[in-house]
């Protein structure tokens, strides 16, 4: 079955490609012989052919389509990808690519050319890399980082050339024109682990955040040292052995410092004018994003251009800013530039796997000789593990949490080659270097060998020597408070104690960022909101609310509305409302997953959130159309009905602003009541509602002690803890519907208050609520991150009032005003 | 051994270096550092916390500076906290923050990893009842966020009601309704903070040499986080 289906997607793969590589030939005379005729003709040519005019962007965006094809066939097959990693594989692709265009051209008409590798599809990666850096992670291991970037890859590029040369010396590898220099040359260009290959093999295996660091962290810096003795080694061979003298060599160490500090230099400054742009984009949000991409890649450029090392540039481009232009930026431009990022990053490093496959498929550039290959292998692999153990030993003196033997196994596992050095090997001038083919093809099979034999073998050797993995699941609230704990508690220690160590610069830079950086760079509203407790916090809410209805649903809370025909169009509404409000709000949370809802239990529709087959069932079951008609006239309109305006700068998701507010408003009001019920110490009048299930109980010596409910009260109370607690608010209690509000008790049908919630947002809230009373306003930057917070702060105040319909009997003891009148244009009554 | 001419014999220093695990090197140290926040006195005591200038801007000093009051973490079964400190007890409280040595047994471990823990928990549990309360964590939690002032204080509880309720979710699964959650056990707390690589991160560095200066060596030590955590710096 399984197998028929990857048939036929193989199948359309391989239509694809022969649709987009063999015509292009014929295309390619059809259009010249065109062109000729066309010159014949006088009159007008209604269809006119005209390849050569897209000729170059069309094959870009045809490869780009190719690439993600094969992407998508891969992942197609997970129990392949769970054995073989996805860079494999798409090597694999490449290769079976690469013959259908050598047996259609036969010659490469495509490789991996360095400009686009270097120009185009590397710096999407670096940036994106950068931009999501691990800050905090990273620089705690920035001194073993450093050490295994710069004298590890030193140390491999030197005992790589050497050994080659003396095996050559020794006549292991027959007759070749290769200098010691030229040997120290290939070392170089080799020597540099890959940071593609390491994150696309690394980002399956989950080792510990540690281990991951240490190997992301060193693929990425090493490219400084690459840089450096690539350039020192090839001005060497142009100048050939004679002419190197101490002087030469100081000057190629010079040159180290300079392109790696002026790199990293290049991209803190640019990374600083990022904040500095996002700190007055307020205007322009919608091409907010865009400058992240362009300063980033600009960054990389401007550092290509003085000849530093870009990859250097980008990372601390990215490592820089991030917290600032996260904190400046919309929070939808954050999304943004996340995604469109991954996207990048992701497409990119597809299309280097592919292209790497497709430019080993080439005659012409294969040279073998067993001896060089082979030894070449084995060096890398050997002085790779030599290299860490040698490097990790002197460091684990340092360390306050020293590398496990088997992390530092992984670390040397970890060393894959990959697109760099391809690119750095084709760089290489084949007038001064003459075994340059041969250079190529052993670069090939080393970046072959590592990324796939090494990169299958990863998740075995991580499970079979039980590295530590990380912990997958995220974190709870509880952790991360105590992880705030540590970090202070730590700090404070080292101070009593005396010590000066890594937690009191920590905290020392900590303060300094706080008092200088955050003021320069961030916006003054977005300082405010910095708090990852609070966002995590943030977060939990709105994932409460997708639960919560989810809950809702599921305990099929609503069924008693199935008797009366006139509420039918609430649950359609709510649930619409849901629809709309909720991608909204919960865009950021990805629990997706909560709105898919389960399946109703009762042929009677209760609110569900996919929303059309709803409608339509509801329809079709009812058979009324008295129903049919309320439906039609009192559903909020569907969102198509807002859709039709087009604006290049304004994204107006969901312009019925009512529709959310008043989902916010119901959802949350209800919530908070059931929390207060179920939380505050405060005296309360005894639940009314068979159905409450939640009991207030006073320990003895006063202390407020948590009444837990089921599952779903659970969400509730944490969502609705956001909200000023202390606030004396009668507590609802006596509300059947656990999902839903008593305001849709069909017993007071007419009190429904959804004129309410238009009414007050019509007004725009003039009178202020009692809750706002009490209040200070939050300012506005408050608001822009805390907006569903507050909207629902709003609903609990305004919406109070709707427990009216359910507490008659304690309405004298309600000190809140009664409902309003319903406004007379209420669709409601219509 | 020149520098032990400070009142501890040679004696006692074995015998604090057996109880605490401290090198001589490091005992010496602390012991000055005792000495000179003490004012060459054989106590210590609260108000000698209050001169450590970067103590101030720390949140949960009062917690941190309570904990080494605490006769819980000397081994006592004494309610009330004591009103001074010997060395001895601070050196007790400092071994907390002592990293597990390399060469220690799997038991030993989880031991260490117990007893840092318990010594958390001791810094919460603030009224010594042996469960962290609700109010008991609020009170953290504000401290947490005092620093932030755009966070009022009604955030801080929802957070600690927020973190309380899912507490309670994960250790007492599903509840009954008339059910209601105390705190937080010495037992829960552990279940909570099992992800938790508790031995690998309360830690700190003591030095083997006198350093109140030069410390260049910081990057190398390896405190460890979370991935991809963004907003932490």
């Amino acid at each position: 079955m399984g197998l028929h289906r990857h048939a036929g997607l193989w199948l359309l793969g391989s239509a694809m490609l022969l649709c987009c590589v063999s015509p292009l030939k014929a295309e390619l005379k059809n259009s010249q012989h065109e062109s000729h005729s066309n010159s014949n003709i006088t009159g007008i040519s209604i269809v006119t052919l005209k390849w050569e005019h897209v000729k170059a962007p069309y094959l870009v965006a045809v490869w780009i389509l190719v690439c993600f094809l094969c992407k998508l066939v891969i992942e197609a097959n997970h129990h392949v990808t769970s054995i073989i990693p996805e860079s494999a594989l798409l090597i694999c692709a490449g290769f079976i690519l690469g013959g259908i265009i050598w047996g259609a051209d036969h010659q490469q008409t495509f490789s991996l050319t360095p400009v686009v590798f270097f120009y185009y599809l590397l710096p999407s990666i670096i940036v994106d890399s950068g931009y999501h850096m691990p800050n905090k992670l990273f620089f705690s291991n920035l001194g073993a980082i450093l050490v295994h970037a710069i004298i590890g890859t030193c140390w491999n590029a030197a005992t790589l050339g050497l050994s080659l040369w003396g095996c050559q010396k020794g006549g292991a590898m027959g007759d070749l024109d290769i200098g010691l220099l030229q040997y120290l040359l290939f070392g170089s260009l080799i020597a540099a682990v890959d940071p593609v290959a390491v994150l696309a093999v690394f980002e399956q295996v989950h080792v510990n955040d540690v281990l991951f660091i240490l190997v992301f962290g060193e693929s990425l810096l090493n490219d400084g040292v690459t840089v450096v003795l690539f350039n020192v080694f090839d001005a060497f061979v142009t100048l050939g052995g004679a002419q190197i003298d101490a002087v030469e060599i100081i000057k190629g160490i010079i040159s180290f410092f300079v392109v790696a500090f002026g790199g990293s230099l290049l991209g803190m400054v640019f990374g600083i004018l990022m904040c500095f742009l996002t700190r007055c984009t307020k205007n322009i949000e919608i091409i907010e994003p865009g400058f992240i991409f362009v300063v980033g890649y600009l960054s990389y450029l401007t550092a290509e251009m003085l000849s530093l090392s870009a990859i250097l540039s980008c990372v601390f481009c990215g490592v820089c800013c991030q917290k600032y232009i996260n904190a400046n930026m919309n929070e939808n431009s954050v999304k943004t530039v996340k995604y469109v990022m991954k996207v990048l990053a992701n497409g990119s490093e597809t299309m280097i796997f592919v292209f790497l496959g497709i430019s080993a498929i080439d005659k012409t550039i294969w040279v073998w000789n067993t001896g060089f290959i082979l030894l070449t292998l084995l060096f890398i692999f050997v002085y790779r593990f030599i290299g860490v153990f040698l490097l990790t030993w002197p460091l684990n003196r340092y360390r306050l949490v020293p590398l496990e033997f088997i992390d530092q196994l992984i670390m040397g596992f970890g060393g894959l080659r990959g697109a760099v050095a391809y690119g750095l090997a084709v760089m290489m001038d084949e007038k001064k270097i003459k075994e340059k083919n041969l250079m190529v093809s052993t670069t090939l099979i080393v970046v072959f060998f590592t990324v796939i034999i090494q990169g299958i073998l990863m998740k075995p050797v991580v499970t079979w020597l039980k590295v530590k993995r990380a912990t997958l699941h995220d974190l709870t609230l509880i952790e991360k408070v105590q992880n705030r704990v540590f970090d202070h508690m730590l700090v404070a220690v080292e101070d009593i104690s005396g010590q000066i160590g890594h937690n009191y610069f920590r905290d020392k830079w900590k303060n300094f960022e706080e008092k200088w950086m955050m003021w320069m760079l961030m916006k003054p509203s977005a300082r405010k909101t910095q708090d990852h407790v609070f966002s995590v916090f943030h977060q939990l809410n709105l994932k409460d609310a997708v639960e919560y209805v989810t809950e809702g649903e599921r305990s099929g809370s609503l069924e008693f509305i199935r008797n009366d025909s006139v509420l039918i169009d609430f649950k359609k509404k709510l649930g619409d409302d849901m629809l709309d409000a909720m991608p909204d709000v919960t865009a950021d949370t990805s629990f997706d997953q909560g709105i898919m809802l389960p399946f109703r239990r009762d042929p009677v529709p209760s609110v569900s959130l996919e929303m059309h087959e709803q409608t339509m069932n509801g329809l079709r079951e009812m058979e009324d159309l008295n129903s049919h008609h309320l439906l039609q006239e009192h559903l909020y309109k569907g969102r198509k009905q807002h859709r039709h305006r087009f604006s290049r700068n304004h994204l107006s998701i969901n312009t019925d602003e009512d529709e959310v507010q008043e989902i916010f408003q119901r959802t949350m009001r209800k919530r908070l009541e059931s929390f207060k019920s179920a939380k505050m110490g405060m005296a309360l009048p005894k639940t009314i509602s068979k159905h409450t299930k939640k009991e207030q109980q006073k320990t003895p010596n006063g202390k407020n002690r948590i009444s837990v409910d089921e599952d779903y009260e659970f969400s509730e109370a944490d969502s609705a803890s956001g909200y000023d607690p202390s606030f004396t608010y009668r507590a609802g209690g006596g509300i059947e519907n656990p999902a839903f509000m008593a305001d849709l008790d069909p017993v007071v049908p007419l009190q429904i208050p959804p004129w309410l919630a238009e009414a007050e947002l019509d007004s725009g809230g003039v009178a202020p609520s009692q809750r706002a009373q009490t209040r200070p306003p939050l300012t506005a930057g408050d608001l822009r991150r805390l907006a569903p917070l507050r909207i629902s702060t709003q609903s609990t105040d305004s919406f109070m009032m709707a427990d009216i319909p359910d507490a008659e009997q304690r309405r004298d003891s309600f000190d809140l005003p009664p409902p309003p009148p319903p406004p007379p244009k209420d669709g409601y009554h219509q | 051994m020149g520098s032990l001419q400070s009142s501890p014999s040679h004696q006692d220093y074995v015998d604090l270096a057996e109880k605490t695990g401290f090198s001589f090197e490091q005992i010496s140290i602390l012991h000055k550092r005792f000495k000179q926040l003490s004012h060459n006195e054989d106590k210590l005591r609260r108000e000698h916390f209050g001169q450590i200038t970067d103590l101030h801007a720390n949140p949960i000093r009062e917690q941190i500076v309570e904990a080494f009051f605490d006769r819980r973490n000397f081994y006592q079964e004494i309610e009330e906290p004591v009103s001074e400190i010997s060395f001895e007890n601070f050196l007790v409280v400092m071994s907390n923050f002592r990293p597990p040595s390399d060469n220690m047994s799997q038991e030993k471990l989880v031991k260490v990893r117990k007893e840092k823990l318990r010594f958390l928990f001791n810094m919460h549990d603030t009224d010594k009842d042996g469960t962290i309360t609700l109010e008991e964590y609020r009170h953290v939690v504000e401290e947490l966020l005092s620093y932030y002032e755009a966070l009022e204080t009604e955030t801080a509880r929802g957070i600690a009601d927020a973190a309380m309720l899912e507490v309670a979710s994960i250790t007492r699964g599903h509840m009954e309704p008339d059910e209601f959650y105390e705190g937080i056990t010495f037992e829960h707390f552990l279940k909570l903070l099992e992800g938790f690589d508790i031995e690998s991160r309360m830690n700190i560095r003591f030095m083997n040499m006198d350093t109140t200066t030069l410390c260049f060596l910081t990057t190398y030590r390896g405190v460890k986080s979370w991935p991809f955590q963004l907003y932490f710096w």
